[in-house]
């Protein structure tokens, strides 16, 4: 058996076991210290770097040219001179995608410029004019996509905390997860603000898809937690925090697993698509992903189990149980 | 052969499995022998190549447009398109207001104006009224039954004695005067009437919307191809119309008759225009005494002109169904709304960019797919080999039910779906997780393998439902309120959701059922990912273990003699009744 089994096994006896709850604080300093981080960073320099569909403008691609093996430097220059020559001070942005394409971006061209550009670009790198495809983006697409993404946000959180509370019984393991999960989100968006990575509409995807990933990973934790502490009852030896950080520790193989799992095929994607595609749906997709799969089984761990005990401590039931000397049960004998 | 409980549970589960596999397989063969289907997915423009134009309409500040505005909208821009010869376009509503209409290939610029223009409402005088064709009617006799009795006797009288005498009269003295008004027959030059009499009403979707300039005469035809006309210009706008709306008309006195109306309210400057207008009408006689309301170059109707409308809140009445008024008013009302579309965005997507996306997407989902079978080897040893298979009998059936929907509800696979697909498979191999750790933790408790899959199950099976749940609402929500992309992900996820449940009930579960019973699992082969030792504890009591310890051998002895010491009341009765012979007592 591997030695994750035997971890497995001495966490589910509590032969081993990581104080999660107790050392709370630091956890919560922890993520605090990301979340500032996150939105500290991404301010100083100077917000997010929005797609080309958010600002709007006109895309070319360039297919499969062999001019991109001479060298960035060289295609792009190319790609400069083409575009200048038809609008004259465009200004465009030049980059190459996969091995072998290249493309520009420009401020928003009118439809007789975009022709001009198409051809002047085949004609520069030597590729029939089907080759060469163009796209016009308006601004408020994006802003379309963000507008009804924050809706589907706002009533995503709605019905899901709605049906964790039933499912739960109670409203306040919604409100670790949802904390938990709007961590996540502010963690995987910094990771696109810190390193000035374009959000696109693909980024947005992966951000959404954090939403269910996030809750998920908490509501397995949570699951045993219910168990747990359902299980104890009134007269428990543990202490709730104590039964709630044995849950956290029985599940905590589960967690490792199931994050490698899931990031496995993500990171595949990721890796597949920036090497064999550049910046595309795919990449912007399992990038997202990949930050928010990770920090959503933290955060599933670190803040939503410790926040719950939290949240959950000072309830007249549940300190009388922590107070409860050890001993308490066999002095009163068969009392209950 | 007699067999346990759970073992036929299990066999009966995988013959549902089955049953629903065959049953999908089925539904496709169908659709591909009956319907066109395919055996594959259809692609999504990302992937397959074409244009995607998003519109949005032109409003002013605090306008908003309703679902039907919007709706109207598709129908008239898809008849547009379907005018224009492009076959298997897709025409779209986004997020309450955008159209998206999605085109193999690559438009040229009149289709691309086509689709852009926006929906024009017109009051047009009606110079002369004829029927459709007329010229045509001797080849055409037997093909057009329908038109000819219905649009006679209400399109002969009329047009034929006022159209006739004028034309000729105004036509042939003064061919060079200008006309004085919008209802002066000079407007009908020769030329014109010439091209009024080749017109067929057939051709009048092909020619496309707005074809003539406001300040020009129109030939044109009823929507329905029944009566054909050449309208003088343009007398008022549509946009000068503020309300429309269908109701029963009230006669003078006030009763409410059965009869339904459209009742049009006129802005200022339309109620002024219209009031100029109908003081002309009601002067002449014949079909100019008519005004046509023309919709995107087609007449939706023209009625007479009974008296002048002062007050700007014209009543049309005629022989309105219920329906059909209120298909009046919306039509009125909505193209009377300043409704550009305006093209938002296009992006023209080449095939072979999707095609290489595409198989990237397959790459990376392979690689995935090895890389979680592989860890699930290393992790569960050979309870690895169930959750590739798991994974590959959820591909499977995703396969299936995405090729049905792309055959039967257009469904059509995107990139984003793809990227969704390929997610899934973690997703997917999670419940396999939770369902194994429950195991696992089972026989820490010391139960025995079969007993364990049956109580890992019962606490599994609450785990993965819920967050399947969370899965398949944040899916549904997604689906229903993003736009674009994001549907198009959030369909493969949803769909995946309910696979994976599929799956794990129907497969996975029955599996471990019928493993649990096998030598090398049930006996917890150190390779089977069940070995009992290597999961270590013993069962003390509710939530209390102690690891195993180690026994040595004269341990072992000594306790089995004191096994035997210590016999129980029946072994001893047994032992003394066989010892009876030797009387120790």
């Amino acid at each position: 058996m591997s030695r994750l089994t035997q971890f497995g096994n001495d966490l589910y006896t509590g032969e081993r076991s990581f104080d999660f709850v107790g050392r709370r604080r630091t956890w919560y300093v922890i993520a605090a210290v990301f979340v500032i981080l996150a939105i500290g960073l991404t301010a100083l320099r100077g917000g997010f770097v929005f797609g080309i569909e958010f600002r709007g403008g006109s895309e070319f691609r360039v297919q499969s040219t062999s001019v991109v093996e001479q060298g960035t430097a060289a295609a792009t220059a190319l790609a400069d001179e083409a575009v200048s020559a038809v609008v004259p001070g465009a200004n465009p942005r030049v980059s190459i995608v996969g091995g072998d394409s290249v493309r520009v971006q420009t401020e928003q061209l009118t439809p007789a410029q975009t022709d001009d550009v198409r051809a002047a670009l085949a004609e520069a790198y030597g590729v029939p004019v089907s080759d060469v495809s163009a796209s016009f983006i308006g601004a408020s697409w994006g802003a379309d996509i963000t507008r009804q993404a924050l809706i589907a946000l706002v009533v995503f959180l709605l019905l899901a905390s709605l049906v964790l509370a039933i499912y739960f019984r109670t409203w306040k393991m919604s409100v670790a997860a949802l904390i938990a999960l709007f961590h996540d989100l502010v963690v995987t968006a910094g990771v696109y603000g810190v390193f000035g990575l374009e959000i696109t509409p693909a980024a947005v995807i992966g951000f959404l898809t954090i939403l269910g990933y996030s809750l998920y990973d908490t509501v397995v934790v949570f699951d045993k937690v219910r168990e747990n502490t359902s299980e104890d009852g009134v007269e428990s030896r543990r202490t709730f925090a104590q039964s709630v950080n044995l849950a956290v520790n029985q599940t905590l193989v589960r967690s490792i697993n199931t994050s490698i799992v899931a990031v496995l095929p993500t990171a595949s994607i990721l890796l597949i698509g920036s090497v064999l595609l550049g910046a595309g749906t795919l990449r912007d997709i399992a990038l997202a992903l990949t930050v928010g799969t990770i920090v959503g089984t933290y955060s599933s761990i670190f803040l939503a189990a410790p926040l719950y005990v939290h949240l959950r401590q000072n309830e007249p039931e549940l300190k009388k149980q922590g107070s409860r000397p050890r001993v308490a049960r066999t002095e009163s004998g068969a009392v209950r | 052969m007699v067999r346990s409980t759970p073992e036929r549970k299990a066999i009966r589960s995988l013959v549902w499995l089955l049953v629903i596999i065959i049953a999908l397989i089925a539904a496709n063969g169908a659709s591909v022998l009956f319907n066109n289907g395919q055996w594959t997915p259809k692609l999504a423009l990302d992937l397959e190549g074409g244009t995607q134009i998003t519109l949005s309409p032109q409003l002013s500040s605090g306008e908003t447009v309703t679902p039907e505005q919007l709706e109207r909208a598709v129908a008239i821009i898809r008849q547009r398109v379907d005018a224009s010869g492009v076959s298997e376009a897709e025409i779209t509503t986004q997020g309450n207001e955008n159209i998206v209409v999605s085109i193999p290939g690559e438009p040229d610029e009149a289709t691309r104006e086509r689709i852009q223009s926006s929906a024009k409402l017109e009051f047009r005088p009606v110079l002369i009224a004829d029927l459709p064709s007329a010229s045509s009617v001797g080849e055409d006799d037997g093909t057009d039954p329908s038109t000819d009795p219905s649009a006679s006797p209400s399109a002969d009288p009329s047009a034929s004695p006022s159209a006739e005498p004028s034309v000729d009269p105004s036509a042939a003295p003064a061919p060079s005067a200008s006309p004085t008004d919008a209802s002066d027959l000079a407007w009908i030059t020769p030329e014109l009437q010439e091209q009024f009499d080749a017109f067929d009403c057939a051709t009048l979707a092909q020619v496309g919307a707005n074809v003539a300039p406001v300040d020009e005469p129109l030939i044109t035809c009823e929507q329905d191809g029944s009566i054909k006309y050449i309208l003088g210009p343009v007398e008022v706008a549509g946009e000068r119309i503020g309300d429309a709306r269908a109701g029963l008309i009230s006669s003078q006195t006030g009763v409410t008759t059965n009869e339904w109306g459209v009742f049009i309210e006129f802005d200022a400057d339309g109620t002024a225009q219209f009031r100029a207008v109908t003081e002309r009408l009601i002067t002449l006689t014949g079909v100019q005494n008519q005004f046509a309301i023309v919709l995107d170059g087609a007449v939706i109707s023209a009625p007479r002109t009974l008296s002048a409308i002062t007050d700007g809140r014209p009543q049309i009445s005629g022989n309105f169904t219920e329906e059909s008024a209120l298909t009046l008013a919306d039509q009125l009302k909505f193209g009377a709304l300043p409704i550009g579309f305006e093209i938002q965005s296009s992006e023209n997507i080449s095939a072979t960019l999707g095609v290489s996306q595409l198989q990237s997407g397959i790459i990376a989902g392979i690689i995935g797919l090895i890389l979680v079978g592989l860890y699930s080897f290393l992790q569960y040893r050979a309870l690895g080999g169930v959750v590739l298979a798991s994974l590959v009998v959820s591909a499977i059936i995703t396969y299936l039910i995405i090729t049905y929907l792309s055959n039967q509800q257009g469904f059509r696979l995107s990139l984003a779906g793809v990227a969704g697909l390929v997610i899934s498979i973690g997703v997917i191999a999670d419940s396999f997780i939770v369902y194994f750790e429950r195991i696992r933790d089972e026989l820490r408790d010391g139960r025995r393998v079969d007993g364990a899959v049956e109580a890992g199950w019962k606490r599994a099976w609450r785990t993965i439902l819920i967050s399947d749940m969370i899965n398949f609402i944040a899916a549904i929500v997604l689906f229903i309120l993003a736009v674009g992309n994001v549907r198009g992900f959030a369909f493969t996820l949803g769909i995946t959701t309910i696979v994976d449940i599929i799956v794990v009930a129907l497969f996975t579960h029955p599996m471990m059922q019928l493993l649990a019973r096998t030598q090398f699992f049930g006996g917890g082969h150190p390779l089977s990912g069940l070995d009992p030792k290597a999961l270590g504890a013993v069962y003390r009591g509710r939530a209390q273990f102690r690891a195993p310890v180690g026994v040595t051998s004269t341990k072992v002895a000594s306790s089995s003699r004191e096994a035997q010491r210590r016999q129980t009341i029946a072994e001893r009765k047994a032992a003394e009744a066989a010892g009876e012979g030797k009387d120790e007592r």
